[in-house]
């Protein structure tokens, strides 16, 4: 039933990067101006793609855990500085946030992960890269986002609703009754994308992991089943993550004392 | 200035009172700025204190002090005479209400707003029974029909009324208003002070109020503070800071409120 896919060589490279050529020439035609971010951007996606293609092959033969566990590090710190570099609120609400950011992408990725690795695929050996890099990749970056959102919701839920959550306090509500509001509608706001793409997967989207394994010569009931898998694993990850970033962020806007601090310089 | 308050006597038919709040050399500071600078002043058990001065005075940053919205940069702030930082925050703050000068409505209907008030104290807090929404709307002034309205409909001056009635929801024994009237027509301003006044009355509540309306504050007040610059220029019973100042910067801004509030 399995076809080997066709070989994609560097002929077969070369006439695909025309395609390249029809935006460039688009472009010089509507003159749009686009023309050298399209061949930086063209070239930077051969290197950098070129590159972790080498770094995959390297990592797949040494076959050791605690470099694959790097690997996994390195790809959540670089969604951390990706997902906080453009917060709202200032650099020191910025650094504030990076720790949380971290520690959250990281536990509600690697939970699911592990859930996915050990219970529902049986990777083995448990750290077999040629599974774990991809599957971590991909909820990554949806994990990511969702942090994003959540954190930039909150933010901006706990400034417009000072007067309210001043208004609670001096009631004698806790910090965590007094801006349940703004929790809710940041981890709201985080779930929307990801509620919205598991409603439209397979109609509107054919995702690209499904896509791959189809036309890398799986059977596409295989691939929709994987994809199953997929989907469920990134809204967890992202559950677990958006809940995480709202739950420790907002404790950061209050003092012990129930007291909402100052508004932080921009 | 001068050091304590001086008792108050007959002509305004109160005891003379033990205070409710003592601050003792309070300074503030916020983002490197000091708005209060040194303050030492006795706030009356039972009477109804204005604290009065022009804009930036450092009048709200006082008055949140005495619910720990803020803490002081240094000094001491009595409750009762003990140290404010020694009641747990949130029990002493249902003892102390405290009403915003832009009120903030909650989701929902009037009486959800007050209902809510009930849902705030947990295990932490020893449970206090709550006012009976009807009670507090009566004490508000606000008619029962007011209970099902959307919060968010209503006026500036009910919403004012809303976030008072939830006030006292907890049962303070002081209740903390921050310019109150500030953003309400003269006319509603005087009706809401009318409310202040009984509600004083009937229920031996202490009141101090963040005022810049001189008239609401001379004609309500039995005690008066004067803030300038982060400092208390004058304290001591209405009728004798309002009529009779002692200090000279006391007597030209009452002089110049009076004349502005000709306007009101």
């Amino acid at each position: 039933m399995t076809e080997p896919a066709v070989d994609i060589g560097w002929v077969q490279l070369t006439l695909a990067s025309a395609l390249i050529l029809v935006a460039i020439a688009l472009s010089a035609w509507q003159r749009l101006g686009l023309a050298r971010s399209l061949v930086i951007g063209a070239v930077r996606a051969v290197i950098q793609l070129t590159f972790i293609g080498y770094v995959l092959v390297w990592l797949f033969g040494t076959n050791r855990w605690y470099f694959v566990l790097g690997v996994l590090l390195l790809m959540t710190l670089t969604a951390t500085i990706a997902a906080t570099d453009r917060q709202p609120g200032g650099a020191q609400a910025r650094r504030r946030l990076r720790p949380i950011c971290f520690t959250s992408i990281l536990v509600g990725s690697a939970l699911t992960l592990a859930y996915v690795g050990v219970v529902v695929v049986d990777v083995t050996p448990w750290y077999n890269p040629r599974y774990l890099i991809p599957l971590f990749g991909m909820i990554v970056g949806n994990t990511m986002n969702g942090a994003a959102l959540a954190a930039e919701r909150l933010q901006s839920e706990m400034e417009a609703g000072r007067a309210q959550i001043e208004a609670y306090l001096a009631l004698g509500a806790t910090p965590k009754q007094a801006s349940a509001e703004p929790a809710r509608r940041a981890t709201v706001a985080a779930m929307i994308p990801t509620i919205n793409a598991l409603a439209v997967v397979g109609i509107v989207s054919l995702p690209g992991m499904m896509t791959g394994q189809i036309l890398a010569g799986s059977a596409p009931t295989l691939a929709v089943r994987y994809q199953l898998v997929v989907v469920f694993m990134l809204t967890a990850a992202t559950a677990l993550t958006a809940t995480g970033i709202v739950l420790w962020y907002r404790r950061t806007y209050f003092t012990a004392a129930a007291q909402l601090l100052p508004r932080l310089p921009v | 200035m001068n050091g304590g308050l001086t008792p108050v006597g007959a002509d305004i038919g109160i005891e003379p009172s033990t205070d409710a709040f003592a601050l003792e050399n309070v300074t503030q500071e916020r983002g490197g700025r000091v708005v209060l600078a040194g303050v030492t002043v006795h706030l009356a058990k039972g009477g109804f204190t204005a604290l009065i001065g022009p804009s930036g005075a450092g009048k709200t940053s006082l008055l949140r002090l005495l619910n720990r919205l803020d803490d002081p940069t240094s000094g001491v702030v009595h409750f009762l005479g003990r140290p404010l930082i020694d009641y747990p925050v949130r029990e002493m703050r249902r003892r102390v209400g405290f009403v915003f000068q832009t009120p903030a409505m909650f989701p929902g209907t009037v009486a959800d707003n007050l209902a809510v008030v009930a849902t705030l104290s947990d295990k932490a807090t020893a449970p206090r029974t709550s006012a009976p929404i009807a009670e507090v709307l009566r004490l508000a002034e606000l008619g029962a029909d007011f209970a099902d309205r959307t919060a968010a409909d209503l006026s500036g001056g009910e919403k004012q009324r809303v976030a008072l009635a939830r006030a006292l929801m907890t049962g303070p024994e002081v209740l903390l208003l921050d310019e109150p009237t500030a953003a309400l027509d003269p006319e509603v301003a005087e009706h809401l002070m009318d409310t202040l006044r009984r509600l004083r009355e009937s229920t031996g509540l202490t009141i101090m109020m963040v005022t810049h309306r001189l008239s609401e504050a001379r004609y309500s007040s039995t005690h008066a503070v004067m803030l300038e610059a982060g400092r208390v220029i004058e304290q001591g019973s209405s009728a004798q800071l309002f009529s009779n100042p002692v200090e000279a910067r006391t007597r030209e801004f009452v002089a110049a409120g009076n004349d502005s509030n000709n306007h009101d």
